[in-house]
């Protein structure tokens, strides 16, 4: 019989039961765990992956014909290809691959692997399928452009010539991960040359292979015991940690050997003394303000300029991202190649007002904004309102989800919009192209980026970006980069605010993890814990 | 025979609220300003990606046409396929939605057993000091955002104290240790003999429980007060206590009896509440819940994922209400 008695010891022993048993201890020998913002997967198969977390993880699972040069991340240097050779008129490349790769099969890796990777991204011709079919690759002629001439040597034939350091940087994507053909085509389903089971799994020949991933949860890859790369952790667990206090809170107790996503704020009180770490890598990833050109406003130079001219960027830098973003004026971030690093706009309400009323709106006008309703856009978006208001431009702020503002932006419906961008590939061709490029404007354009999303059309500049494309002198072609983004600054729609910094925190005795400038490039394999 | 009536015509009617349920979340995916086909490729798309996906999803057709596609899937259990996870809705329900019930039922059990003892002695000792004790404690479990309260016990209680271990459901050692069969991670424990394991999800089961159990006690509380308070002044109080009955009994027998009915619905939406409220406390503790999976979901245009969360969390509305009819029938002889 239940007594009263009985049930007051039964509630006492359920409300101290967690009490005894949880002294805390470090995370487990050989694992590496990571807190992380996680929710942004969709899928690991390197031919659909696009976005930041599966896009990093890949870089850990798959390899590539080249990769960024470590010493130089301007450059590229080979990965799977040892060597490579390209013909005088750009158009034929020859890869020599390496003989020291194997997937977790134990199989070696080929040149058929590395033809079927490459075939099977422009037959899916999903998201980041165009990274490789912008070369002309189509599912008819794929098989005949990319092919194993033998089981180590790669023949890849452009229909037009390239820049080669373009085309090598877009194989240095994530869309240019070598697959295993046999394990892929083994789980095919229909015709999906194995998508289904490739969004969840893996088949690559990196230094780890993916164990589990259960959405917004967590993410865990273990060592490919084949790979014969240097792995210092065995496992590495990402763990799906939304709130950065909870994320702060683990690496004080240890459960954490790594956080990925904390306050800047947070960031300034650790202190380093006790051995925690701090790393930070420049990303190719801006926050900017376009402008619509489908408002007469906006079709006038000198409002363009004006609104470069009013804005308080080291303000916004300092008070509102200090640690997560630097303030940055180029189309190109600070890194990729080519990027122009100075500085010419700042703050100078004067000349902003003189250049507003030279084009004809000396009281001002008033425009709508819209904003993620997120940090720290929010932030950034009232900052914004506040300098356009110094010079007389009544800014209205609409607030949305980042998805929202995306798809008014596609659709040519805002007016101005604090967005994103991050560029696709490692190469200047992938910004240049999004923000200058718009040969069609209207609505059965091919290319609708970022310059067609503004209505943005300067055929010079339009044409510059498709010869820096072909152009085969290498340093030529960072010239024309660079004078890109000078007409850029004075024409474009575009104002470049901030580009991102990456932070990480390691916990004391925790050493080894390398971020990159792109998530692709960031590395786990040298994680290691004392 | 009346109550078999009753009970047949609740039955009945769960088709039509679900079907009304369907549709008004339907309407709603499609009319939000979001275009589902950029949560699936994203900004950077090529168009004829997008397009190739609008045609995949039906996008392009009359509301009506999409409707009825995904009622047909639905009869043959079809929820769809989630773009955020890759998987079938089906399979991720059945993943993320034994996690909550655990936490809900822990967390409901716990504000049981405190809360309607504080809110008898809050009503039998109305005015006192203890009574006064009882409001505050219960002001502030209602009050204070649950969010903050989920922080200060991490901070108090994980990083401080170090009584409890930090968030999610699992130490990152036992993670995937123990087989799953009903997803109850406590249970599969039990199951499998697994005894450390077991240690491990209950505690971390109990700070955000705990937290979701101060919550809930803080209301459940006040509404037994309220309920006793009405009926400790009813007559058959007043006979009782003339009879001669013990306090205890007057007050567990007599009154609290009076009022079961009434708390038993208040518990039912309360646990119901917990099933899909639980964002935040999910959000701060890594807890992977349905109320997680539907936010996400739903910032994401996630359609299929939205509706299929949605009948899920209404059937168990659905489902708590026709037990709550049930128990009005045990517990009260009127309707009986």
């Amino acid at each position: 019989m239940l007594t009263r008695r009985a049930m007051l010891a039964a509630s006492a022993a359920v409300i101290t039961a967690p009490a005894a048993p949880l002294a805390r201890a470090a995370t487990p020998a050989g694992v590496a765990v990571m807190a992380k913002h996680i929710d942004d997967v969709i899928s690991f198969d390197p031919a659909e992956s696009y976005e930041f977390t599966n896009n990093e993880v890949d870089g850990n699972i798959y390899r590539r014909l080249v990769g960024p040069d470590q010493s130089d991340n301007t450059k590229v240097a080979g990965d799977l290809a040892e060597k490579w050779d390209i013909s005088a008129d750009g158009k034929e490349f020859t890869f020599h691959l390496v003989k020291s790769a194997f997937f977790p099969s134990g199989k070696a890796l080929t040149a058929h692997d590395v033809a079927f990777s490459f075939q099977r991204v422009v037959a899916l011709n999903k998201t980041p399928g165009f990274i490789l079919t912008q070369f002309g690759f189509t599912k008819d002629n794929v098989e005949k452009l990319v092919r194993a001439i033998d089981d180590h040597t790669l023949q890849m034939s452009l229909p037009v010539a390239q820049a080669p350091t373009f085309v090598l940087f877009c194989l240095s994507a994530n869309v240019g991960s070598v697959v295993e053909k046999a394990v892929v085509l083994e789980h095919q389903t229909g015709n999906d040359l194995g998508n289904a089971w490739m969004k969840g799994h893996s088949a690559g020949a990196g230094a780890y292979q993916l164990t589990q991933w259960v959405a917004s949860d967590h993410i865990t890859i273990d060592a490919n015991p084949h790979s014969g790369l240097p792995v210092s952790s065995k496992r590495v667990t990402l763990r799906h940690i939304v709130d950065p206090s909870a994320q702060f809170l683990m690496l004080q107790k240890g459960d954490a050997d790594i956080v990925r996503d904390l306050t800047p704020d947070q960031l300034k009180s650790i202190t380093t003394g006790d051995g925690t770490t701090i790393i930070s890598a420049g990303q190719g990833s801006s926050i900017y303000i376009a402008m619509n050109m489908a408002r007469p406003e906006f079709q006038k130079p000198q409002v363009l300029q004006a609104m470069k001219w009013a804005i308080d960027y080291d303000a916004i830098a300092n008070n509102i991202t200090p640690n997560t973003y630097v303030v940055s004026q180029s189309i190109l971030p600070k890194g990729l190649p080519g990027a122009l690093t100075d500085m010419p706009f700042k703050k100078d309400v004067a000349k902003a007002r003189a250049l507003l009323a030279e084009a004809g709106y000396p009281d001002g006008f008033s425009v709508k904004m819209d904003s993620a309703a997120i940090s720290p856009y929010v932030d950034i978006a009232q900052a914004v309102q506040a300098d356009l208001a110094a010079i007389g431009i009544k800014v209205e702020l609409i607030s949305g989800e980042q998805k929202q503002v995306i798809t008014k932006m596609r659709a040519r419906t805002h007016e101005m919009a604090l967005l994103y961008w991050g560029t696709d590939y490692f190469d200047p061709n992938s910004n240049a192209q999004a923000f200058c490029a718009n040969p069609d404007d209207s609505d059965a354009s091919k290319l609708r980026i970022l310059a067609w999303r503004n209505h943005f059309k300067d055929p010079q500049l339009t044409q510059m970006v498709e010869d820096a494309a072909k152009e085969l002198d290498g340093e030529k072609r960072i010239g024309m980069y660079q004078e890109i983004q000078r007409i850029a600054r004075d024409r474009a729609p575009f104002i470049i605010l901030l580009q991102q910094i990456s932070t990480a925190v390691l916990a004391k005795g925790v050493s080894g993890f390398v971020l990159g400038p792109l998530p692709d490039y960031t590395k786990y394999a040298g994680i290691k814990k004392a | 025979m009346r109550r078999l009536r009753t009970l047949g015509a609740t039955v009945s009617s769960v088709p039509i609220t679900l079907f009304g349920l369907v549709l008004v979340t339907f309407l709603i995916g499609r009319v939000m300003p979001i275009d589902p086909v950029i949560a699936i490729v994203g900004d950077h798309a090529q168009n004829d990606v997008v397009q190739a996906v609008r045609d995949q999803l039906g996008l392009d057709r009359p509301l009506v046409v999409q409707f009825w596609i995904y009622l047909k899937l639905l009869a043959h259990g079809d929820l769809g396929r989630s773009v955020m996870t890759s998987n079938p809705v089906t399979h991720d329900i059945v993943q993320y939605f034994p996690a909550p019930i655990e936490l809900a039922t822990v967390a409901i059990l716990l504000a049981v057993l405190v809360g309607i003892p504080l809110g008898v002695l809050a009503a039998v000792r109305r005015g006192t000091w203890i009574d006064h004790c009882v409001r505050v404690f219960c002001l502030a479990g209602h009050s204070i955002p649950i969010f903050l309260l989920a922080l200060i016990a991490l901070l108090v209680f994980y990083a401080t104290l170090g009584w409890a271990p930090g968030t999610g459901r699992s130490d990152i050692g036992l993670e995937g240790m123990v087989p799953e069969i009903t997803g109850f991670l406590t249970v599969d424990a039990l199951i499998a003999g697994d005894w450390t394991s077991f240690r491990d999800a209950v505690a971390h089961l109990m700070l955000p429980a705990g937290v979701l159990a101060y919550f809930s006690m803080a209301y459940i509380a006040r509404m037994t007060r309220a309920f006793m308070l009405d009926a400790l002044q009813g007559e058959f109080v007043i006979t009782a206590r003339a009879k001669g009955l013990s306090a205890a009994r007057v007050i567990w027998r007599h009154a609290f009896g009076n009022i079961a009915v009434r708390l038993v619905t208040v518990l039912a939406l309360t646990y119901a509440g917990l099933l899909e409220g639980a964002v935040v406390t999910e959000t701060v503790f890594g807890w992977p819940g349905l109320g997680q999976y539907l936010t996400i979901s739903l910032l994401n245009a996630d359609m299929n994922a939205v509706l299929g969360a949605t009948l899920v969390i209404g059937l168990s509305y659905l489902l708590l209400n026709l037990l709550a009819d049930a128990a009005y029938g045990l517990l009260d002889p009127r309707v009986r």
